[in-house]
């Protein structure tokens, strides 16, 4: 029994990492453009490390869009569909393509922290181990809410809509470009329960970059939270009875 | 090995499966052979666990397709129309995802992987990738995914599409020796009327209904002696034509594609009284044998192609 439930997810999870690596060119695409816009807003406004975090956030967030857009066109015509007809268990299913799309986000976004003392980063190796410990967890949440959105989606179009009416958005006022603390109005409010916030402050903590609300534990709590939120739903939404439904 | 009762399904409004009832028995290469949007592609989904269908049952190898679909699954093999292969990945690559989704690992896996590649004549290409592979060997790695497991029942939707002949001659042979040499019981979807005559039994089904069901013999029995085709000259209409051959001979022809169709004993003979009888209103005559293609208008008044 476990053989077979881990036996998929070993499988696609490396399937993810041999992709990856015989097309390092993603690897440019996704890093290059969060890291052209930290370098302009973090030098235009004369303050890198204040928008490092939202910048690392931003290309793990780019490698899960990435990844799980994916799955759209796979399952209609690709390698998902053999799994859907395959004994494979719907959970080993999701957690395989979470657990590897998650991996790539997660080999990117450490990528992006070497840049890390740039933004006038410097901490110990406990705390480098703590951020990349962080990194992956944050890859982890946004592959799952990747995954949640493109399971529904029966074209790319669509994701694109999403991902530039939500997803962006999201990721704007999560603390990224302006704190919570000068935050006007309503915003706030949004920034108070936007989970992608607690990411990011939980990252600033941790490379000691700014100290704003909220703090470390209750940043990590709500992450960890989410992430096991999303990863519970995508398998809700991947057990769904009828995996095609049209024509 | 699949019995399919009463099946019926829906896509919103449109009725896609209309009361589908056949059996497939072990051991059967077995076609479903209709126009595309006649209902294939359906039955093959819910054959195949990825539609529950609207109405009616369907058991394979003995499982019930809606409510037992990881039974099912462990006992069929999938040949999709559309690749179903990484093409980023070798084709032993391929294989191994394959095996690893069905459970085998280990040196069992490699046994399969082994037997499965040198079957298919992929063994001097299995550190290939897929991505650089023609057509005819994609697909062949596509069924030796479809294999790997020893799955009782096979099932290929338009397995040979976009094969070149040879390709296609290739591949059923191989059908062929499956179902000889290990059992397997097929059931394949196709348009091409060639390959539904390979069949032991098929069924013919236009607009989500079953018209016909049999051997590729028994049907094109069912239509007695010949099957004549007659051009109208330039100036005759079909519709006219059709109407005098009719009163002229007391036959019963069909109007198709702008040509009159008449299914006669002794064609021959037919021809030169009909040609006499109309001069100057026929251009051509063509004289040949039923095929399934004839079956199908008969039953449906429309053409398969």
């Amino acid at each position: 029994m476990s053989n077979t439930f881990w036996l998929p997810v070993v499988t696609l999870w490396q399937r993810e990492l041999v992709r990856f690596w015989r097309q390092k060119s993603r690897v440019l695409g996704v890093v290059a453009s969060p890291l052209v816009f930290w370098l302009l807003i973090g030098s235009g406004s004369g303050d890198l490390g204040r928008f490092f975090a939202g910048a690392l956030v931003l290309t793990v967030l780019f490698s899960a869009i990435f990844s799980t857009i994916s799955i759209i066109e796979d399952r209609r015509e690709g390698f998902l569909l053999s799994m859907l007809v395959s004994p494979a268990s719907r959970t080993s299913m999701v957690l395989g393509k979470i657990l590897g799309a998650a991996t790539l986000a997660w080999i990117q976004g450490i990528i992006f922290l070497a840049f890390a003392p740039l933004a006038g980063v410097s901490i110990g190796l406990v705390e480098v181990v703590a951020v990349i410990g962080a990194v992956f967890l944050v890859s982890f949440t946004l592959t799952g809410l990747g995954f949640v959105i493109a399971w529904r989606m029966s074209s790319t179009s669509g994701f694109h809509a999403i991902m530039n009416l939500l997803l962006v958005p999201m990721w704007m006022v999560s603390g990224s470009l302006f704190p919570m603390a000068t935050a006007h109005g309503w915003i706030k409010i949004v920034m108070w329960v936007n989970p992608l916030t607690y990411s990011i402050s939980l990252l600033n903590g941790l490379l000691k970059l700014s100290t704003g609300a909220p703090g470390i534990g209750v940043s990590l709590l709500v992450t960890a939270c989410f992430g096991v939120a999303l990863l519970l739903a995508s398998g809700a939404v991947a057990s769904k009875k009828s995996l095609v439904s049209n024509a | 090995m699949i019995l399919v009762e009463n099946l019926s399904h829906q896509y919103g409004s449109r009725l896609a499966l209309s009361n589908v009832s056949f059996e497939v028995k072990a051991g059967e290469i077995f076609g479903l052979l209709g126009p595309n949007g006649g209902g294939k592609s359906t039955l093959f989904r819910i054959l195949s666990t990825m539609m529950v269908p609207s109405g009616g049952g369907a058991q394979v190898a003995g499982h019930d397709v809606a409510r037992e679909p990881a039974a099912v699954r462990r006992s069929i093999g999938v040949v999709f129309q559309t690749q179903s292969l990484d093409k980023a990945l070798t084709v032993s690559e391929n294989l191994r995802a394959q095996g690893h989704l069905h459970g085998l690992s280990g040196p069992k896996l490699g046994e399969r992987m082994d037997h499965v590649m040198e079957r298919l004549g992929l063994a001097d290409r299995r550190g290939d990738i897929v991505e650089t592979l023609s057509g005819g060997l994609k697909r062949r790695v596509e069924i030796g995914k479809g294999l790997l497991h020893r799955p009782v029942v096979l099932l290929m939707d338009e397995a040979s599409t976009g094969l070149d002949p040879g390709a296609r001659r290739e591949l059923w042979q191989y059908v062929e020796e499956l179902r000889s040499r290990e059992g397997v019981t097929i059931l394949l979807t196709t348009h091409i009327l060639d390959e539904a005559d390979r069949c032991d039994r098929l069924v013919l089904l236009h607009q989500g209904r079953v018209v016909a069901e049999g051997a590729p013999a028994d049907l094109r029995a069912r239509i007695g002696g010949d099957v004549v085709v007659l051009k109208p000259a330039e100036t005759a209409a079909a519709g006219d034509l059709a109407v005098r051959v009719e009163t002229r001979f007391a036959l019963k022809p069909a109007v198709m594609d702008g040509e009159v169709r008449v299914e006669i004993a002794n064609g021959h003979r037919f021809i030169t009284e009909v040609v006499e009888a109309f001069p100057g209103l026929i251009d051509s005559v063509g004289l040949h044998k039923p095929t399934l293609e004839d079956v199908f208008v008969r039953e449906t008044g429309a053409s398969i192609e």
